[in-house]
């Protein structure tokens, strides 16, 4: 569970989150919505304590983030684009982050398997398209098991295939009871399991709850929809 | 094993593939080769060795360490997400740099030495000497660069420091300092002007070995006032140790702004 408290972050100028109030409960999908440039990746990334808030808290499973990292062994990340060191094979980033998380004895390997990623163990990330990337870091993120899900834009620069592939697994995942936030626009089949939808704006929340009272309110058919329809409403 | 060395070594296992480093040890490599093989005179060779070191390790070191800094962005902030104090990360990047600098510093200094030993009367004290000089000037201006990218978000701006910083204690300060001298000459300047080296890391670096050398036409104003003040052995700790705290504080100001940075 992951409580997030009047989170306030102020950069330079910028007012990127302006007192957020979201709950992630256990075991839910929940699907973080909005804009370009509406503080989505400000607040995961806040929740990963990359970012500091100015103030507000969080609590993930019960621990008040400031600045402490033993909490982050419960959290698997995919990020939008990670870049790891050039001069290493896809191997040794394995290993390099099983050694660093060594304390778990469990190796969820699925999705080397079905990205078919052993192949491409011994080239180096330099070498590797951005596709073939984003598959190494999704199969990161899950490489752990971890309690926890965050994925930023998880289908970004995959195929169709992979990107259905990584679909069925976060599905898989969910029904094992993970809780799972991602990021995205186009994954249409998890905007339809999301229990939980959260749209921000300009650094508010604009909207949270089922996606079927969304659509309801509305008046529209999907969530694209209904999120245009929020956007006009609150550009008016 | 902690969680430190393993940041460590997966950097060592990164760095020590990257050509630059490889062009670095070379460098040294054919200098030192070169100059053993031009003259005799060990201590010649040395002072030689000196006045080249003392230009290059700083401009590759505060570089190398900007530019290895930017480029890893992703890289380091994927680590932020990894159980990992940001303290240990620091220290981990900053040492997994510095090492394989100093290693082929001193691999490239040394192994040409090892084949002239027997021609020639090596000064090993000088020798030692200029080694630790090379080691320090690699672990400050590798916390430099470590805090000037911390700091600055906008790579440009970074790099154009890290050059400003490079140029300015190499050349303009001594300008600067000559200046002053000039400009005050009626006055006592002698305290004034061992403030003003110990502020210079490079200048702290060749009075260091200078006085060991006890090459009196190369001490220079600075290096002269030093031995004159202290006596050699004084002089040589004295610069020692102000060695060591232009080693700590950049690396310390850059932890503790990386401890608190956004990412």
């Amino acid at each position: 569970m992951i409580l997030i408290k009047k989170l306030y972050k102020k950069f330079a100028q910028l007012e990127a989150l302006i007192n957020v109030d979201i709950e992630f409960p256990d075991g839910a999908l929940s699907y973080l919505v909005g804009p370009n440039g509406s503080g989505k990746t400000t607040l995961i990334k806040s929740i990963l304590g990359l970012v500091k808030p100015t103030s507000g808290e969080i609590i993930v499973d019960g621990i008040k983030l400031n600045g402490n990292y033993e909490y982050k062994e419960n959290i698997g990340y995919m990020p939008q684009t990670a870049h790891f060191p050039e001069n290493l094979t896809v191997e040794e980033i394995f290993k390099m982050i099983k050694n660093l998380r060594s304390r778990k004895k469990f190796y969820d390997e699925e999705l080397i398997e079905s990205f078919e990623l052993k192949k491409e163990m011994n080239k180096r990330l330099k070498n590797l398209s951005g596709g073939t990337r984003q598959k190494v870091n999704a199969a990161i993120a899950f490489l752990f098991n971890p309690k926890i899900l965050i994925l930023d834009e998880p289908t970004a620069g995959l195929d169709p295939v992979s990107s259905g592939i990584l679909k069925d697994k976060i599905i898989k995942e969910k029904q094992s009871g993970k809780t799972i936030i991602f990021t995205s626009h186009i994954l249409s089949e998890l905007e339809e399991l999301a229990e939980n939808v959260i749209f921000l704006l300009e650094g508010k929340v604009y909207y949270k709850g089922s996606l079927e009272h969304l659509v309801e309110k509305t008046n529209c058919v999907n969530l694209e929809r209904a999120i245009a329809s929020i956007m006009s409403g609150a550009a008016a | 094993m902690n969680t430190l060395l393993k940041i460590i070594k997966f950097q060592l296992h990164d760095i020590l593939r990257s050509k630059w480093l490889i062009i670095y040890c070379l460098f040294f490599l054919l200098l030192s080769y070169g100059l053993l093989s031009f003259s005799a005179d060990m201590s010649k060779v040395l002072v030689s060795l000196m006045n080249v070191s003392l230009i290059i390790i700083p401009l590759v070191s505060v570089v190398f360490g900007t530019i290895y800094l930017y480029n890893n962005k992703d890289y380091i902030i994927f680590m932020l997400t990894q159980p990992i104090k940001r303290r240990t990360l620091y220290l981990g990047l900053y040492l997994g740099l510095a090492l394989p600098l100093v290693l082929s510093y001193v691999f490239g200094i040394g192994v040409p030495i090892l084949f002239f030993i027997k021609d020639s009367e090596i000064n090993f004290g000088a020798l030692a000497y200029l080694i630790i000089a090379g080691i320090f000037q690699t672990i400050i201006f590798t916390g430099l660069s470590f805090l000037i990218s911390t700091v600055n978000e906008n790579r440009m701006m970074g790099l154009g420091l890290s050059i400003f910083f490079w140029l300015f204690f190499s050349a303009v300060y001594d300008g600067i300092f000559l200046l002053l001298l000039q400009s005050f000459q009626d006055y006592s300047l002698e305290k004034f002007s061992i403030a003003f080296s110990m502020l210079n890391p490079i200048d702290l670096a060749r009075i260091f070995i200078i006085l060991k050398l006890d090459v009196s036409a190369l001490m220079g104003y600075t290096g002269a006032v030093f031995q004159k003040f202290f006596n050699n052995n004084l002089g040589i700790i004295i610069s020692l140790f102000s060695l060591l705290i232009w080693s700590l504080i950049p690396l310390l100001i850059g932890k503790l702004k990386f401890s608190k940075k956004d990412f």
